[in-house]
């Protein structure tokens, strides 16, 4: 069936070949490494720490009761990894067919962008109203995303560049639109005056994700089960249909592919604006779930830890949900660092750092599998 | 009106000279196989420790020589990480832009630092030239490195012996690895000589043009250079050119509300990141780009 179980010989210049189990002892090895370079990832922040006079151990503590220390803290946690996550499947998708989206946070932006311009206008039960919401959000993300595409695929511009380019664009037709009377911008009563950071009306009560859990101080809202959800059935898609396939040959082999009758350029530019979509949907899930309103600077590194989050992911299109609940829960706690007189801007520094320590023993693991490969068919070529 | 002129061309080259020297690093790694995006993460950790170097030692020239090493050192990550290990040399570069972002914004909010720039260096005579005399003649000092720079540049792109075996491996890997030129050593070294370049930008821009460090300061300049030379078709006069006009690009947005004329600030913003944006659609196929960019080499792996 897929073609995960093909062997070389049977499928020519077909590159997707089910990796060797290797011995126990190789993977032991990787774990071994993982811990490692995750321990010398929080000595390197520790260092940091202690150079500038705080304490990493405070600083430590304080990101574990910030992030599950708490019902309140457990809710923030879950509410960031909602978007982190749905960020996340479109940065792998895009990644499958070896393109690199690094454009999220103007999908987010421009996704959330429309999606409170629909809420506001329509007035509709909230089930209708939100199914519109997030269908006008990944619409604009996906729409932004393919003019990379198209830029790709037409002129042969690098994605890397133009969809980072075109974040800025987004922010700026974000801050457009909510620096205008006749567009976006907040009504305020008369005589008072506009706020320094000009921002929408916020949504109606029939525009906001329902609400799983709630008490005092916190709100749990469906975006994450909207986004688990999303992982389940995008797994499911990768892995077990024809468009996974071509998606993987695409990334894999765009030569190989094109020779099979696959065109990267539709698969690709396919790839890159569920890419967008998925993006612009967590802008929706965070303008329905916990914003409501749209301002200056909504996007808020969303984009960014979503892209870390798939880079850690990997090749295991379900490690998203874990990894994303990692920069879920680093985001939560490092919104109870400013307390302890410690700069957030610290976590920044760790989530990077944290990807790099994953990379490495996933990068070991891939090279030893790749060996028994060629130990076993006897094929150098990949 | 001439003043405005001169005004103008004068902040257009003093930004274009921040563009330029990332530009030329980035288009000597390129023109080696590597689209190096972490010339941004090299630029904004040199602006923060040229700046911290300068306020520490009291003098802007130690801490631009610390700036400088500092785009070194990114520059081994980055090199060693995407053509040694062999990690994906995109996923290399986002990552270290990032991690430049986190560490330099942890440690601005953690020290605190007096600002220190670069004087004013002017050369007799020729500053007098008008309209273009200021913008060339009359500078921070290291903006007079650019005049041995861009021939430098040139002649180790087109004369030496390092340079052609550079522009083999960025054109046909396979081919050059089979001549015996090492491919990942010439790239790696390719990568640092555009750290040495983004470490002058970074230091430049934060000791020289603006005086002091502020967060994200460099703000995506190092993709700014990147679109510069693709604008320039890869080529040196090119890469002159397009910083030239994203530099221009950018001192319109500083100085048209200044004289008067009303433009939507938010178009004014996005201006060079638009230019960059067009001159990628327009320009990117126009000029052959080398063959193997972005692209790991292998062997045995075509």
């Amino acid at each position: 069936m897929t073609a995960a179980e093909t062997t070389p010989e049977q499928s020519g210049t077909t590159v997707a070949v089910r990796p060797p189990r290797l011995p126990l002892s190789e993977y032991l090895r990787v774990g071994a490494l993982l811990v490692a370079s995750m321990a010398a990832a929080i000595g390197c922040a520790a260092l940091l720490l202690s150079v500038t006079g705080s304490s990493p151990a405070t600083v430590f503590r304080a990101m574990v009761t910030g992030s599950v220390g708490s019902r309140v803290a457990l809710t923030a946690t879950l509410n960031h990894a909602g978007p982190i996550l749905l960020v996340a499947l479109g940065a792998l998708v895009a990644t499958r067919s070896g393109l690199l989206n690094i454009g999220q946070e103007g999908q987010i932006s421009i996704g959330a962008l429309f999606g409170v311009a629909v809420g506001l206008a329509v007035q509709a039960p909230r089930g209708i109203t939100l199914l519109l919401i997030g269908a006008t959000a990944a619409a604009a993300g996906a729409l932004w995303a393919s003019l990379a595409s198209v830029l790709r695929f037409t002129r042969g511009g690098s994605e890397v560049i133009t969809t980072l380019l075109l974040n800025f664009v987004g922010f700026q037709v974000v801050s457009f639109a909510v620096n205008r009377p006749w567009l976006l911008q907040e009504d305020l009563p008369e005589g008072s005056i506009l706020s320094a950071s000009p921002q929408s009306n916020p949504l109606p009560p029939a525009g906001h994700l329902p609400t799983l859990a709630q008490g005092p101080g916190f709100r749990l809202n469906s975006g994450i089960t909207v986004a688990v959800g999303l992982a389940l059935v995008l797994a499911f898609l990768l892995a077990r249909t024809r468009w996974g396939f071509e998606l993987r040959t695409v990334g894999l082999n765009p030569r190989a592919a094109r020779r099979s009758g696959v065109s990267p350029a539709r698969v690709g530019s396919g790839a890159l604006a569920l890419s967008g979509a998925l993006a612009g949907l967590a802008g929706g899930v965070l303008l329905s779930g916990t914003a409501f309103r749209v301002n200056d600077g909504f996007s808020n590194n969303y984009g960014w830890e979503g892209l870390l989050a798939a880079l850690v992911a990997g090749s295991v299109t379900l490690a998203v949900i874990p990894s994303s609940l990692l920069f879920g829960a680093l985001r939560a706690g490092s919104g109870v660092l400013a307390a302890t007189g410690v700069s957030p801007t610290i976590v920044g520094a760790v989530q990077a750092l944290v990807v790099i320590a994953v990379t490495l023993p996933l990068l070991y693991l891939n090279r030893r599998r790749l060996r028994a490969l060629v130990q076993r068919t006897g094929v150098s070529r990949t | 009106m001439i003043d405005n002129i001169t005004l103008i061309v004068d902040s257009s080259v003093r930004i274009a000279a921040t563009l330029l020297f990332a530009a030329l690093g980035e288009l000597v790694a390129e023109r080696a196989g590597t689209l190096n995006i972490s010339v941004e993460g090299a630029m904004l950790s040199s602006a923060f420790a040229a700046a911290y170097g300068s306020h520490a030692t009291g003098s802007a020239y130690y801490g631009f020589l610390i700036g400088v090493a500092v785009g070194i050192v990114v520059s081994l990550v980055q090199a060693n990480l995407s053509h040694r290990i062999r990690i994906n040399q995109f996923v290399t570069g986002l990552v270290l832009n990032l991690l430049a972002i986190g560490v330099t914004s942890f440690l601005l909010a953690e020290v605190k630092m007096a600002p220190v720039q670069f004087g004013l260096v002017r050369i007799p005579g020729l500053a007098s030239i008008p309209i273009i005399g200021d913008a060339l003649f009359e500078q921070r000092a290291p903006f007079f490195l650019l005049y041995g720079l861009v021939p430098l540049v040139w002649w180790v792109l087109k004369r030496s012996r390092w340079g052609l075996e550079l522009n083999a491996v960025g054109e046909n890997p396979t081919a050059a690895d089979a001549n015996g030129i090492p491919v990942d050593v010439r790239r790696r070294q390719a990568i640092y000589f555009g750290g040495l370049l983004a470490g002058i930008s970074g230091a430049y821009l934060s000791v020289g043009l603006i005086g002091a460090f502020t967060p994200n300061m460099t703000a995506l300049r190092g993709f700014i250079a990147i679109a510069a030379v693709i604008f320039g078709g890869w080529t040196l006069s090119g890469t002159v050119a397009g910083t030239l006009l994203f530099g221009g690009a950018e001192a319109l947005r500083v100085s048209l509300p200044a004289l008067g004329v009303t433009i939507t600030p938010q178009v004014l913003i996005a201006l060079p990141y638009l230019a960059a944006i067009a001159a990628i659609a327009v320009l990117s196929q126009r000029r052959r780009q080398p063959a193997a960019l972005g692209q790991t080499f292998g062997r045995g792996i075509s």
